[in-house]
């Protein structure tokens, strides 16, 4: 059954996506770590941890685009639930700080000894065991988003006021992680992170293999939303996007297959968190701040809203556009941004696949509509 | 009044909307296998009256039962859709961007749980039951095409045809002919005819031609309550229908 699940995802896009990540994780490692330094061919260290951020935010941008492209709920807040993810991963990284703190307490970060504590919170407790950790990364966003889909849904909040108090959790996670005595840093938040099972974290093959990590985890992530918006779960998800009610009539409980999709993509959100904190090297509380879900909105559509390649572009794209910016004109990304944001809505309301499509089915008018193919005979 | 043999039980069911008693003690009785057709001013509360059977509008007071039994104003739309309650809407609501093929596909009675869903593949049964469906709705050339680019008619047999494919006992039709021509109209009538078979279907329409050509008991709806029921000929001949509705 898995197997007929997974092929439902293999089409066309989903083809030249995977080649490209393929070829990804054997081209970067090689001009990395292979190539001697002083070849055109060699890619320094610091621009593989930058692929390698831009992928996490496009595994977040896939994890978006499931919940706004496919179901139509247009989440204000998804940062929160990489940021979350990205914690449970910081915490791991700093139990395995050890002795090797500024302070030198055997267990305790450096925060912790700061602030007098005495002893490890309990929700510190398991977090230097790596699996417990990446359990964590799956299921401290999935609940959060289980229990407030839960509520959201079942009281039938839609449209902009769903995506208000989206926002709302983002903004009280942000005040909340802010507090020191929430024992999560504060502020400055979780850094100076020494190692990961075992590996030292700023060694090149480790970063080369966070690289390779997130590059798997993208098409892992993709494979399965492909997979599920091809299959009849996905088929519900785009008419409840389309004609909620009328899914209803027809006896589809529209609440579970909200929360079903919502949650899996606050996990999905929570795994590209926790591949983003390792690389960066630091999570902070600004991660939750209301304009960086804002932010992924813009990525997705950009990209191309209910286009799951489209998603990925976008992120990769708009994040290459930042890096730029933010080195030559820093003042003037933020105007950059909203500009692109106001064009796209404008002109490209299907985002840059959503053209490229377009285009491609004018040359070919014989092949109306493509999808359909299948799905007759 | 007894809820015995009946398979949908209307009595005494009432709903405002700020004050205004959309339906008024509203008493409605359908039997199992039979089809009705109801008809009455714009505003009378037919809409309303399919809102609170499939569970989209609460009644404030009444009682609606189906097959005699269960109570359906305690529950929500998806329940009462899954007890086989299937409804079409005034206005056609397809899902325009999903072709014709996997609208049925979404409607054919299969179980509605995400995983089902999820694990769902097509089967031989229901790749039969889908095509048999596009050949009595005529839709089998337009298979392929996005419902959102289907002419009007064409989203209303689609909608029937996704009716069908939900397989209820009791099918609510709203206004099926409205926007349609003579032609289309007379072709509505043969297919919901030919979908009734078994099961019972409530018709709205304003339309008398296509009243009279489906040709079975008629209800007449005024102000929120039923003002008359019989005949087509009967009802029409009432004086008092004639000043509310007919005279106009
Ligand atoms: N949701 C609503 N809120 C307020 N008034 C409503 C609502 N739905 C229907 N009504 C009113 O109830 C009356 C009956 O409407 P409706 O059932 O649509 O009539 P019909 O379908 O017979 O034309 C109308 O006067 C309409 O304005
Ligand atoms: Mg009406």
């Amino acid at each position: 059954m898995l197997t007929r699940f997974l092929l439902l995802g293999l089409d066309k896009r989903a083809g030249v996506l995977l080649t490209v990540l393929a070829v990804l994780a054997v081209a970067v490692p090689v001009m990395a770590l292979a190539v001697p330094p002083d070849s055109p061919f060699h890619l320094p260290m610091h621009s593989v941890s930058l692929l390698g951020k831009y992928l996490s935010f496009a595994l977040l941008a896939l994890a978006l685009d499931l919940v706004w492209g496919y179901c139509g709920i247009l989440s204000l807040g998804h940062a929160a639930f990489f940021t979350l993810g990205g914690y449970a991963m910081g915490m791991y990284l700093m139990r395995q700080i050890g002795p090797r703190g500024v302070y030198g307490h055997p267990e305790l970060p450096d925060f912790m000894v700061f602030l007098n504590w005495k002893e490890l919170p309990w929700y510190w407790q398991g977090f230097d065991q790596f699996w417990f950790a990446a359990l964590m990364v799956l299921a401290v966003p999935g609940l959060l988003a289980f229990a407030f889909g839960w509520f959201a849904f079942r009281s039938r909040v839609t449209g902009v006021y769903l995506s208000i108090i989206t926002q709302a959790m983002t903004f009280a996670l942000l005040l909340a992680f802010f507090r020191n005595d929430m024992g999560f840093g504060g502020n400055n938040g979780l850094t100076d992170f020494k190692e990961i099972l075992g590996y030292d974290i700023q060694a090149p093959a480790t970063r080369v293999g966070l690289f390779v990590a997130t590059v798997a985890a993208l098409a892992a992530g993709y494979m399965v939303a492909s997979s599920l918006v091809a299959s009849k779960l996905g088929k519900v998800l785009v008419a409840v996007r389309d004609a909620e009610s009328r899914v209803r009539f027809l006896g589809y409980s529209v609440e579970r297959y909200k929360l079903f999709v919502w949650t899996l993509s606050a996990c999905m959100a929570g795994v590209a968190g926790a591949l983003y904190v390792p690389q960066v090297g630091i999570i902070n509380p600004s991660e939750f701040a209301p304009a960086a879900s804002i932010e992924a909105v813009i990525w997705v559509a950009v990209g191309g809203r209910g286009t799951l390649a489209g998603a990925v572009l976008g992120a990769v794209l708009v994040n290459y556009g930042k890096t730029y910016f933010t080195a030559a004109l820093p003042e003037l990304w933020l105007f950059a941004l909203g500009g692109l944001f106001v064009l796209v809505t404008l002109f490209l309301p299907k985002g840059i696949l959503g053209l490229a499509a377009d285009r491609f089915r004018k040359r070919e008018p014989a092949a109306a509509v493509p999808a359909a193919a299948s799905k007759g005979a | 009044m007894s809820a015995e043999n009946t398979l949908l039980y209307v009595d005494g069911v009432s709903v405002s909307f700020d004050g205004f008693r959309a339906l008024n003690s509203l008493s409605l009785i359908i039997g199992p296998g039979e089809m009705r057709a109801i008809i009455g001013p714009n505003g009378a509360g037919k809409t309303t009256m399919m809102d609170v059977i499939t569970g989209k509008t609460r009644p404030n007071t009444g009682t609606i039962l189906f097959e005699g039994g269960t109570d359906l104003t305690r529950m929500d739309e998806a329940a009462i859709a899954n007890l086989g309650i299937g409804r079409k809407f005034q206005r056609p609501t397809v899902f325009e961007n999903h072709t014709v093929w996997d609208n049925l596909e979404l409607a054919l009675k299969n179980p509605r749980k995400t995983w089902s869903a999820l694990a769902y593949g097509m089967n031989p049964k229901d790749r039969a039951r889908i095509e048999e469906i596009l050949d009595i709705t005529r839709l089998s050339p337009r298979r392929e095409r996005l419902a959102g680019s289907l002419s009007h008619g064409e989203k209303q047999w689609l909608e029937i045809g996704m009716l069908l494919a939900q397989d209820p006992k009791l099918l609510l039709v709203d206004e099926p002919v409205a926007g349609m021509t003579d032609a289309e109209t007379e072709q509505t009538a043969h297919l919901l005819k030919t979908i009734a078979g078994t099961r019972s279907v409530i018709v709205v329409e304003h339309d008398m031609v296509f009243v009279r050509e489906l040709g079975v008991k008629v209800t007449v709806l005024h102000e929120g309550s039923v003002l008359a029921e019989g005949s087509l000929d009967s009802v029409s001949a009432n004086r008092q229908v004639i000043d509310v509705y007919l005279g106009r």
